[in-house]
């Protein structure tokens, strides 16, 4: 049987295990918060040009577009967004497991795989495993700058148009609602213009007046949007990543609190056995000295 | 809204820079600065570093973008920019401190730096400055 001493150590170090958790649940809970803001902020602009975007294809043949064209397919790149750390649930697992899938069953069909890791977890994963990794972008999160979004972007557009991807798509998380994430895989490039929503007052038929030609506007909102898309997804991703850390941690925080309560109750048990044994050696004691 | 006004707006990746009624803007077109009033034709067109100027009722409001696009649609227009801040929001110690390092590094020259970037930096940096000198006007 443990000891009176044993229990409570024990005791002290879930207690502070739990005050751990419960600080990183309000941490997580501060980081979601302004993730939301941040994806608030983003939403007009990334409709606005979403919405220029479609007016401008809708005008031009985007078939000539190197950005929307597509290509016989021999090269597939996955941009596989996770967390750079963990302690967050599933969240990474659930990603991965995707990511892994979709890009083994592609390597399965004859195609050359490429990854750009973007989080630790992701290049850590598929690192130790040995797929090809083209690109990486670890320890963002705790410091993300729009620049994080250019950079991959850039690099990953370039080899799309150097023709050394032929198709791009982002493996990533979004947040159904804070608590509740689900893994997502969307097309990056080529780009593929969205089917025109039914906007209000029919402006989508309007002749437009495009400085300078249209082709051109084409070509330079094309990158301003891929920004956008990667700005979008890394925003995403963190949103939902602290969102699963919320929820790990708080049910972190209640099992510990189950397991002081369990504690608790066995310390008690055995003191009041220690107690009844004294006791009774005691009287013991006394009744063979009669 | 009445009949020589429309809706206008300044949209960052950041956030909302402005939004409100106006009955001019002047803007940094690809081409050469443009205006527009209200009843525009509908347009697309692309801008580049420079000054954006806003004329409403009262006042004229004056914003320094480093380029991004302008829609103008029959009731509203909208300016999507890579960033944008209005005259007395610039931070003109900053744009002070970009253009000495990006004056620095076009000295410096080619070997050690981006001389695109640092030039683009320069005209990002002088623009702020002189949209800051604004206030008052």
């Amino acid at each position: 049987m443990a000891t009176l001493r044993d229990i409570r150590r024990r005791i002290n170090s879930v207690k502070s295990t739990q005050q751990i958790t419960k600080a990183m649940k309000m941490v997580a809970a501060a980081k979601l918060r302004r993730a939301q803001e941040q994806l608030e902020q983003l939403r007009p602009y990334a409709v606005g040009l979403d919405k220029m975007l479609r007016h401008v294809t809708a005008r031009v043949n985007h078939q000539l577009n190197p950005y929307l064209q597509a290509r016989e397919v021999k090269t597939i790149g996955y941009i596989v967004v996770t967390a750079d750390r963990g302690l967050c649930g599933s969240f990474n697992a659930n990603i991965l497991r995707r990511a892994k899938n979709e890009i083994d069953a592609q390597i399965e069909q004859g195609f050359d795989v490429r990854i750009a890791a973007v989080g630790k977890k992701a290049f850590d994963f598929f690192s130790r495993r040995g797929y090809q990794i083209d690109y990486k972008l670890i320890n963002i999160f705790n410091n993300l700058q729009f620049g994080h979004a250019t950079d991959i972007a850039g690099s990953l557009g370039k080899r799309f148009l150097e023709k050394e991807l032929d198709l791009i798509y982002i493996v990533r998380a979004e947040a159904m609602s804070p608590v509740k994430q689900k893994v997502v895989v969307e097309q990056f490039l080529p780009i593929v213009p969205d089917e025109p929503e039914e906007e209000t007052g029919a402006v989508y038929h309007f002749e437009y007046i495009f400085e300078p030609d249209p082709e051109t506007l084409l070509q330079w909102l094309c990158p301003k949007s891929l920004n956008i898309k990667i700005w979008r997804a890394l925003l995403e991703s963190y949103f939902a990543e602290q969102g699963a850390r919320m929820v790990a941690m708080e049910s972190a925080t209640d099992n510990a609190q189950e397991m002081i309560y369990n504690l608790t109750l066995y310390y008690n048990k055995v003191r009041q056995a220690t107690i009844t044994k004294e006791i009774t050696e005691i009287v013991g004691g006394a009744e063979a000295l009669k | 809204m009445a009949e020589n006004r429309f809706l206008f707006e300044i949209t960052t990746p950041f956030r909302k820079v402005y939004s409100g009624e106006a009955r001019g803007v002047v803007a940094p077109g690809f081409e050469g600065y443009f205006g527009v009033l209200a009843r525009h034709a509908p347009m697309v067109a692309a801008i580049r570093i420079g000054e954006i100027k806003v004329k409403t009722d009262s006042e004229e409001l004056y914003f320094a973008t480093s380029g991004g696009f302008v829609e103008v649609l029959p009731d509203r227009v909208t300016i999507l920019a890579e960033s944008a801040e209005a005259a007395n929001e610039i931070d003109i110690q900053r744009a002070e401190a970009a253009r000495e390092r990006a004056m620095q590094r076009l000295a410096e020259g080619k070997k050690v730096w981006d001389v695109d970037r640092a030039q683009a930096a320069l005209a990002r940096a002088l623009n702020r400055l002189k949209v800051a000198k604004r206030i008052g006007i």
